[in-house]
């Protein structure tokens, strides 16, 4: 489903990622880890097509497709999806004209018939009950005022309002109470099928008690140093990083 | 910017109406489109108070209302009190110009602890090929703990030179609440002025919103004197304008007294040529202690030959006060702009959803639902231009469709 060959991309001529290779299929839950500041949120931005980062070598493949190409709603539209770690507050902007005008653009371009009022508000309904949140939340604008852990949980609602095929979720567990990390998790387990993808980004084994990946990646310095099954997520929360670093620059 | 003196001159170029039209019923001139609203209606054509016979109405509740010239026969002291009121308010030569030489306006009288629930609105008018000159007086005087909201419209129905010159005194005794809101939607040939004078006495809450879709050239000055301790005015603004069009927002708040506060917010879209102007004065007198004063201005230009003069401005004599003021002239969040394309919104759509978003927060302070409801639906079309002069209000037999003034959400 997705294909990240040799992936280098800079910020302001400063290069963040040295040489990402990944690859996902569907059905699978891969997890990424790895210290602060490694260019794990670069990546998902990159993933996301937002503009400012430079991909200065390599590619990414997404359902055969080289997503350089394509504008930032078009991935969002062919199913790309970021959980991101800081959600933006948009005031004046409400969470049910924001996902209907998301969700009928994205139909739009899928052949589909816009849904009527009646539709989306049902739908609605029923992709709240996924994440258990109020309509109180869902009446408000986009974010606004929202505790970090309701940031999050909006988050997870708009991903199962939008079913995408590759969701990146970047630190949807930072910031969630025991309660909520539950049900965020339950969401995304959920709206697990066999034809779309998962990417969780996280710093706690804790999550992947509930997601259980099949796969874990250590990035470090910009590129991916380390790949194991859950395990590794497991030996991570015992050890830290240092051994990643110490056999990382000893393999330099 | 147009020349600030010698108004007399100019207005000599147009002329007064001498006589009031002889009387249609206002559905044949004018129809509003607020849905869901029952309103006293209160209309003024050419600059003259429209009624079948009675000019002024008295209800049970003593409230009364109607034209402004009968109640100078039979309510002169109310309306002398409220005159009085601002006899030491420093006023310009437009508003000295209307007081010697104004036709009509309304009057409106609410007794002692009467709330009224329904709106009121004028509706003023313009319906003539000459090119008119309307010099309107409106007084509106609320007793102690009375409560209104008040409607005002301004509209054109033709296509002719106009001048505008209105001026509006509020007297609120102690306890009173009011709420003004004013749209305004005029063709390229108008030039309006409104003088809004509001005198609050002890613990009196005023609100107003003016809202500016279309304008020739508009001047909106709103003067509010807080006299007594406690008074509370909140005064919001919203203006949408394009072409060579151009709106100025004039705002003075005398903190007269201690323990006051007052709240400025304006927002405003200029696109092509479009220049608009917010100048908000707050002044604290010596006396004022532990008052409250925000200011606060926000604009979106977008175009480089779009224009707009901000000077927000306090002048503080207390010391133990509580102020602010900003101003902002700027483009869309592209934060936000991304964020909503991430989720298949497309870029144009996004524009214009943070441009609503944007000019919208003014309108999420009306407190009248179905009004709300109304102006959040104009500005809509108004962004997407869709919103004409004529469409909001029609005349019958308006056939003109031609003001289209679109803010292409692209150029920003
Ligand atoms: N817009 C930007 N401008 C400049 N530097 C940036 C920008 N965005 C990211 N960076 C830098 O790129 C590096 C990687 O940042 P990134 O956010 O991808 O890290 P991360 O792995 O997600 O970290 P964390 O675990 O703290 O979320 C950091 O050094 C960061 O300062
Ligand atoms: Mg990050």
């Amino acid at each position: 489903m997705l294909k990240i060959e040799n992936l280098h991309v800079s910020i302001k001529g400063r290069e963040i990622l040295k040489g990402v290779d990944l690859q996902i299929n569907a059905g699978e839950v891969h997890a990424i880890m790895g210290p602060n500041g490694t260019g794990k949120s670069t990546l998902a931005s990159v993933i996301a097509g937002k503009e400012g980062y430079d991909v200065t070598e390599g590619r990414i493949i997404y359902k055969g497709k080289d997503l350089m190409n394509m504008s930032i709603e078009d991935r969002a539209r062919e199913g790309i999806f970021i959980g991101f770690q800081y959600p933006v507050e948009i005031p004046g902007v409400s969470i049910a004209n924001f996902m209907r005008t998301a969700l009928n653009e994205i139909r739009e371009y899928r052949g589909l018939d816009p849904l009527n009022g009646a539709q989306f508000l049902r739908l609605m309904n029923e992709k709240q009950k996924v994440v258990e949140l109020t309509d109180k939340l869902s009446n408000r604008s986009v974010n606004e005022g929202f505790s970090g852990g309701e940031k999050k949980r909006n988050e997870i609602f708009q991903m199962a309002m939008l079913e995408p095929t590759l969701s990146i979720l970047d630190e949807t567990d930072s910031g969630l109470d025991i309660d909520a990390l539950r049900i965020v998790a339950n969401g995304v387990n959920h709206l697990k099928t066999k034809d779309n993808a998962t990417i969780v980004i996280t710093h706690y084994q804790r999550l992947l008690d509930y997601i259980v990946p099949d796969v874990v990646h250590v990035l470090f310095d910009g590129k991916i140093v380390k790949t194991g099954t859950k395990e590794l997520a497991l030996e991570l929360e015992k050890r830290g990083y240092d051994w990643i670093k110490e056999e990382y620059e000893s393999a330099k | 910017m147009k020349a600030k003196t010698s108004y007399a001159q100019k207005l000599s170029q147009f002329q007064l109406q001498a006589q009031p039209d002889p009387y249609r019923p206002l559905e044949e001139v004018f129809k509003c489109q607020i849905w869901n609203l029952d309103t006293t209606t209160l209309p003024m054509l050419n600059g003259w108070y429209m009624h079948k016979q009675q000019p002024l109405t008295r209800l049970e509740n003593g409230v009364v209302f109607g034209s402004l010239r009968a109640a100078q026969e039979s309510y002169p002291e109310i309306i002398q009190n409220c005159h009085q009121a601002f006899s030491h308010t420093e006023k310009d030569e437009l508003t000295t110009l209307n007081e010697s030489q104004y036709t009509d306006g309304v009057f409106i009288y609410i007794p002692d602890d009467v709330k009224v629930a329904d709106p009121f609105q004028i509706i003023s008018v313009v319906n003539t090929q000459r090119d008119l000159l309307v010099q309107n007086r409106h007084v509106i005087y609320l007793g102690k703990s009375a409560e209104m909201s008040l409607i005002q419209c301004d509209d054109s129905v033709r296509y002719s030179n106009t001048f505008l010159n209105v001026v509006t005194e509020v007297y609120m005794s102690e306890n009173a609440q009011m709420h003004y809101y004013k749209t305004e939607n005029k063709e390229k040939e108008s030039e309006l002025y409104n003088h809004l004078y509001v005198h609050q006495k002890g613990h009196t809450h005023f609100h107003s919103n003016t809202v500016t879709f279309n304008a020739g050239y508009i001047r909106n000055s709103i003067v509010v004197n807080l006299c007594e301790p406690f008074a509370d005015a909140q005064l919001y603004g919203l203006y949408l304008v394009d072409k060579s069009q151009q709106c100025d927002n004039h705002i003075k708040v005398n903190h007269c007294s201690t323990d006051c506060t007052s709240k400025q917010l304006y927002k405003g879209i200029m696109d092509d040529e479009a220049v608009a102007g917010f100048h908000g004065h707050v002044v604290v007198h010596p006396d004022a202690q532990r008052t409250a004063a925000f200011q606060t201005n926000r604009n979106i230009l977008l175009t480089d030959k779009a224009k707009v003069n901000t000077t927000p401005f306090l002048e503080i004599y207390a010391d133990d006060v509580q102020c602010s003021h900003g101003a902002t002239v700027g483009q869309l969040d592209d934060e936000a702009l991304f964020y909503l394309r991430s989720r298949g919104i497309s870029e144009h759509n996004a524009r214009k959803l943070l441009m609503f978003a944007f000019a919208n927060e003014i309108i999420r302070y009306v407190e009248i639902d179905a009004l709300q409801e109304r102006l959040g639906d104009m500005v809509q079309r108004r962004l997407n231009g869709e919103l004409t002069i004529c469409d909001q209000c029609m005349l019958s037999d308006a056939d003109n469709r031609d003001f289209v003034f679109p803010i292409d959400p692209s150029r920003i």
